[in-house]
């Protein structure tokens, strides 16, 4: 196996050990996975390969002289593939104060099961 | 809160000032109220929560609130519990000069609400965090138009203000701060077309390398520097030389063209108000030198958070900060350590805080590594003598490293007088 | 900067520059019945040479008497308190040292005491080692003796030129910016002088100021042809923290080219070293280089061994802009009528400004103008509080009457809200026209921290929009987008 070349490679985070791992299919299409230091490894591995997920962070206009935009993020992490819809329904959104952190702004976005919620109170201005 | 005019100035007297509203002030302030000394906490913004209002990613919290937060929760945690404590809290209101030789210590305060405030106390408590340095302090030759931005102000022109500064984006420094940029202006519709980082290896996370520069194919230029910046009234390009020992290769250097160039090259504690006021400081961190309690050169002054030491976690900063608050209360009580050895930074270790080690009260050390190493060890020795070993999976210069000395590694320990305690990694 | 808008402008004298020696010459013209306009192609005053240079008020003992670069220099130097008192610009008379470092180097010092005697600098002093340590402990110790000149001193050479720019507005003159000088004609008795954008002004004297590009304004008049040769001086800027910091202005043993490198205290507390001296060709070329860059500190630590390279702040370059002879060349032009030239005004042009105003005045008589004295013309412009100088109580009423001087915008020069709004409101609408006219973004941090509170400011004060904020002038807007 391992004069076959990898199908990809990628640096687990899962501890600051950072190993680099190797991700190879077998002939069953079956994943494995070398140079990880531990188990862990080939969870983030399997999960990096077929299922890729973020948090995301970003912002929404809110209508707020002190703070023009409100810091927002996704409840947990979201797939890759829904990322770009996302910040461009966030940067659509306009937030009225008074907002409390946690507020959910999105609700389940995209059938994900994952909202968008403010990461910031913003008080009622006068 | 003691209030009498003088000439018209505003004078204040509490029993602890702390000057600066970031984690660690808020951490710290928190803490001397919990312990019933009356206390100021003075910030120059008209916000709370200083650098990490800005820091909207998550990556905050694990340690303080067992949960992974963004930079604005966890500052608002620690606001919701100083606004409920009892503290008298000024914002946009800067410390401008800090008289602290005497017994008694005053700090004035200049503000558009207050006027000129003269604070008066018995300690001090430092929170001033730090601040970027700049193009100058790195000296990238080249002309100098607009376009050239220090991270942190593009990451507040963003996230705070909801600027763009720019379409085509250079990083220099793959700290965390750059890296956390270079996915920010991705998602803000920029293109970062590289990271150049001046040592050979990375000194961000790894995490953030992988989500926040692999994630969008952006290239990371290990051992390379911008080595001239082009343009006449706004950036138009850079020129990028790779390193050959040390010195920029001319030779082998490539042109990017970009309009934007962000500078992530590290930070240094703002303590210009400290040194001022006769602080001694330490050339490793550009922080104080502080003893086992926290305390500066100057009695009753203390220092935490950035201003002390260049953090990576802002949940280790509150921690730092939660001690510089007790410590600075057991001041005021006159409790002070029977006796202190010096710690001393030994072999690949950087430096080490505090500066002092108080055997009937041993406490967490933070410190950081020279080398890029796993597998490595942490050995303590007290007058050349191990007295203590700990394994480490992974050391590397950016990240900050902690050991916690309990009671019992003490017990069997010869301690004299001018005993040193030295740290080393191997 | 606050200016006007030139369409139909018709003045006596327009003054092309409005760099050290324009503003002089426009602020001494300004005490007669003269109606003058200062045109300028920057967007600012003060942002060609008279930006980047040493800012040192010279001693009068590096050049001969013969040229007239040093008879002017002589007569500017002491001509500076007066125009303090009247203006209100930071200025100190440090004294000058030049530090001899071996016994070859003294025998020059020799020549430039008999020099400076003759010159008439006052208070000129030979120095022995001991001497020079007394007055500079910081030196190298190699030093083995010099020269002080006790008449020299330090500005910031762009703060005056805004001073006397403000002082002459009040006593009547136009300021046009943004108005590049590209062609001019003759409609009768009057020049007409067109801007690239089309703007015209009129006029019946016209001054050439126009600094390194003088030879090109010398042309579009069809006046003297002369070369221009930019040469280009680097610096480096330190901390006010350094060590480094000397008590007076250190001068090396010059060498041919120039003055050599020198370690300043400058007015307002840090320290500048450089220049370094490199022709070049582009006289737009103010970039930094990395070989000059590593001279400046060897050189520097020559003169004071602690200058260290961790207290850098930021580096920058100046061009002299040098005729081939080295000297100025001020005079009525035997080519165009009523065309003056003020051309090859490099270094001591700063020292000899405020004599160039005058001897430009007497040119501009000579030419048949009349001048004609203003019964009310004033000499004097307000004085504008600065927080960083106050002591607290002082600085407490003043709050109490504006609490904006409350609010410390720039933290590492100390500069309040009052202070940027004030600059704002004169007219200084960019990044750096507010940070040359408040000193805001000067400092350690040089803007990191402030940047973004001056640019709300900027936006709060003229309601422009976010997109129209420039570092200096078109091209230079810092942002691209909003979210
Ligand atoms: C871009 C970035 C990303 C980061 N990412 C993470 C992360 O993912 N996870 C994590 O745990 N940590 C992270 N950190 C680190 C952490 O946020 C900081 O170390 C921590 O917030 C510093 O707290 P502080 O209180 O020491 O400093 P600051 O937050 O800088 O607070 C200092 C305060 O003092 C005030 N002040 C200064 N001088 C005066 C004066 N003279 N008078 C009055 N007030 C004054 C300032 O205005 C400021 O509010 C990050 C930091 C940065 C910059
Ligand atoms: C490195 C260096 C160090 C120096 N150090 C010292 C010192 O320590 N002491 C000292 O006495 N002197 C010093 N000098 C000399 C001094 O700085 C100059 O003599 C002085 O600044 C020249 O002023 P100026 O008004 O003639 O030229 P400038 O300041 O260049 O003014 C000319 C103005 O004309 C404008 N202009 C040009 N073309 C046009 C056009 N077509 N239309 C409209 N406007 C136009 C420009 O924008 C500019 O603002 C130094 C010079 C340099 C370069
Ligand atoms: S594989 Fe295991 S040891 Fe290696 S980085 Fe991942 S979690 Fe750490």
């Amino acid at each position: 196996m391992s004069q076959q070349e990898p199908i990809r490679e990628m640096i687990c985070i899962s501890c600051p050990l950072g190993c680099h791992l190797s991700l190879y299919k077998d002939e069953n299409d079956e994943l494995t996975v070398t140079g990880n230091k531990c188990k862990r490894g080939v969870v983030y591995a399997e999960e990096e390969y077929y299922a890729p997920k973020r948090v995301v962070t970003c912002t929404c206009p809110a209508e707020s002289e002190v703070f023009p935009r409100l810091p927002v993020r996704t409840t947990t992490s979201l797939p890759k593939e829904h990322i770009d819809a996302l910040l461009r329904a966030a940067y659509a959104l306009t937030v009225k104060p008074p907002v409390a952190c946690g507020e959910v702004l999105i609700e389940n976005f995209e059938g994900t099961g994952v909202d968008l919620i403010a990461s910031m109170s913003l008080g009622a201005e006068q | 809160m003691h209030c009498e005019g003088r000439e018209g100035m505003k004078e204040l007297q509490y029993d602890v000032l702390v000057i600066g509203a970031g984690a660690a002030g808020l951490a710290a302030a928190l803490e001397v109220s919990r312990n019933n000394a009356s206390c100021a906490l003075v910030e120059r913004e008209s916000h709370l929560g200083g650098i990490l209002i800005q820091c909207i990613h998550n990556g905050f919290g694990l340690e303080e609130y067992k949960e992974e937060l963004t930079g604005p929760e966890f500052a608002e945690r620690q606001v919701q519990a100083v606004r409920a404590a009892d503290v008298d809290i000024f914002t946009d209101t800067t410390v401008t000069q800090l008289n602290a030789e005497n017994d008694r210590k005053e700090a004035y305060c200049y503000s558009a609400v207050y006027g000129v405030l003269r604070i008066s106390v018995r300690a001090v408590i430092l929170a001033m965090g730090c601040r970027e340095r700049n193009r100058g302090n790195i000296r990238t030759p080249g002309t100098r138009p607009a376009g050239v931005y220090t991270a942190g102000l593009a990451q507040r022109l963003v996230n705070i203000e909801g600027y763009i500064p720019g379409q085509d984006v250079v990083i220099v420094g793959s700290g965390d701060i750059g890296l956390i940029m270079a996915r920010r202006m991705t998602w803000v519709g920029a293109k970062v077309h590289a990271v150049i980082e001046i040592q050979p290896y990375p000194s961000g996370l790894t995490r953030n390398i992988v989500q926040c520069l692999n994630d969008f194919d952006i290239p990371l230029y290990l051992s390379h520097v911008v080595s001239r910046i082009e343009g006449k009234q706004r950036v138009e390009k850079v020129q990028v030389s790779p390193l050959t020992n040390g010195i920029p290769d001319e030779e082998n250097s490539f042109e990017i063209p970009c309009d934007t160039l962000l500078l992530s090259v590290g930070l240094i504690p703002e303590n210009e108000l400290s040194k001022e006021a006769g602080m001694e400081i330490n050339p490793q961190t550009n922080g104080a030198l502080v003893d086992a309690t926290m305390m500066t050169s100057i009695d009753g002054v203390f220092s935490c958070g950035n201003v002390l030491h260049v953090h990576d976690l802002a949940d280790w900063v509150a921690e730092e900060a939660r001690r510089a608050g007790a410590y600075a209360v057991r001041y005021l009580r006159n409790e002070r350590p029977k006796r202190q050895i010096r710690i001393k930074a030994g072999a690949n270790v950087r430096y080490i805080n505090p500066a002092m080690f108080d055997p009937d009260n041993p406490d967490k050390l933070y410190f950081r590594s020279l080398i890029v190493k796993n597998q490595a060890k942490l050995q303590i020795k007290l007058d050349h003598k191990p007295v203590k070993e700990v394994r480490l999976s992974h050391v590397q210069p950016s990240e900050m490293l902690h050991v916690k000395l309990k009671p019992k590694d003490v017990a069997g320990w010869n301690i004299m007088k001018d005993s040193v305690l030295e740290v080393s990694i191997e | 900067m606050a200016s006007t808008d030139a369409a139909a402008v018709r003045a006596d004298v327009a003054i092309i520059g409005a760099g050290l020696s324009g503003s002089c010459i426009a602020r001494q013209l300004s005490a007669y019945e003269l109606d003058i306009v200062l045109l300028d192609k920057e967007c600012d005053v003060s942002m060609g040479v008279s930006r980047a240079n040493s800012g040192i008020v010279h001693g009068g003992f590096h050049h001969n008497l013969k040229y007239l670069k040093s008879r002017l220099e002589i007569r500017g130097n002491l001509m500076y308190d007066r125009l303090q008192r009247e203006l209100d610009f930071p200025f100190k008379r440090c004294g000058i040292l030049v530090a001899a470092l071996n016994d070859e180097e003294m025998k020059y010092i020799d020549h430039l005491y008999t020099q400076g005697v003759e010159n008439g600098a006052i208070g000129i002093e030979m120095c022995s080692r001991e001497r020079m340590f007394e007055l500079e402990p910081k030196l190298n110790p190699d030093c083995v003796g010099g020269l002080h000149a006790p008449g020299g001193g330090v500005l910031e050479p762009y703060r005056f030129v805004f001073s006397v720019v403000e002082s002459a507005q009040k006593n009547g003159v136009e300021v046009v910016t943004n108005f590049e000088v590209v062609h001019a004609e003759r409609a009768g008795e009057r020049y007409r002088i067109h801007a690239a954008d089309g703007r015209q002004v009129e006029a019946r004297y016209v001054v050439n100021a126009a600094g390194l590009f003088a030879d090109r304004v010398s042309e579009i008049f069809g006046a003297e042809e002369f070369q221009i040769i930019p040469r280009k001086g680097e610096y480096f800027l330190l901390d006010r923290a350094t060590e480094a910091a000397p008590q007076r202005v250190l001068f090396p043993v010059p060498t041919k080219v120039s003055k050599g490198m020198l370690v300043i205290p400058t007015v307002e507390g840090t320290v500048l070293i450089g220049p370094t001296a490199q022709e070049i060709e582009d006289k737009e070329d103010v970039s930094t280089n990395a070989d000059q860059l590593n001279l400046i500190l060897d050189q520097a630590r020559k003169m004071v061994p602690k200058v260290s390279q961790t207290d850098v702040i930021t580096a920058f370059s100046g061009l002299r802009p040098a005729l081939a002879d080295g000297d100025f060349y001020i005079d009525i032009s035997a080519k165009a009528p009523n065309f003056i030239q003020v051309a090859g005004i490099q270094s001591p042009g700063l020292t000899a400004a405020p004599a160039i105003g005058e001897y430009v005045k007497d040119l501009v008589k000579k030419a048949g103008c009349s001048l004609v004295e203003k019964a009310d013309w004033d000499p004097y412009v307000s004085k504008l509080p600065r927080i960083r100088d106050l002591g607290p109580y002082e600085a407490d009423n003043l709050v109490n009457a504006n609490p904006a001087y409350g609010n410390v915008v720039c933290r590492c020069e100390e500069i309040s809200e009052a202070e940027i709004v004030e600059a704002i409101r004169r007219g200084h609408t960019t990044l750096d026209g507010i940070k040359y006219f408040t000193r805001a973004g000067m400092g350690r941090c040089q803007g990191g921290f402030c940047s973004y509170k001056i640019i709300k400011l900027l936006i709060r004060e003229t309601g422009m929009s976010y997109k129209d904020i420039q570092k200096c002038g078109a091209g230079s807007e810092l942002l691209r987008d909003a979210l």
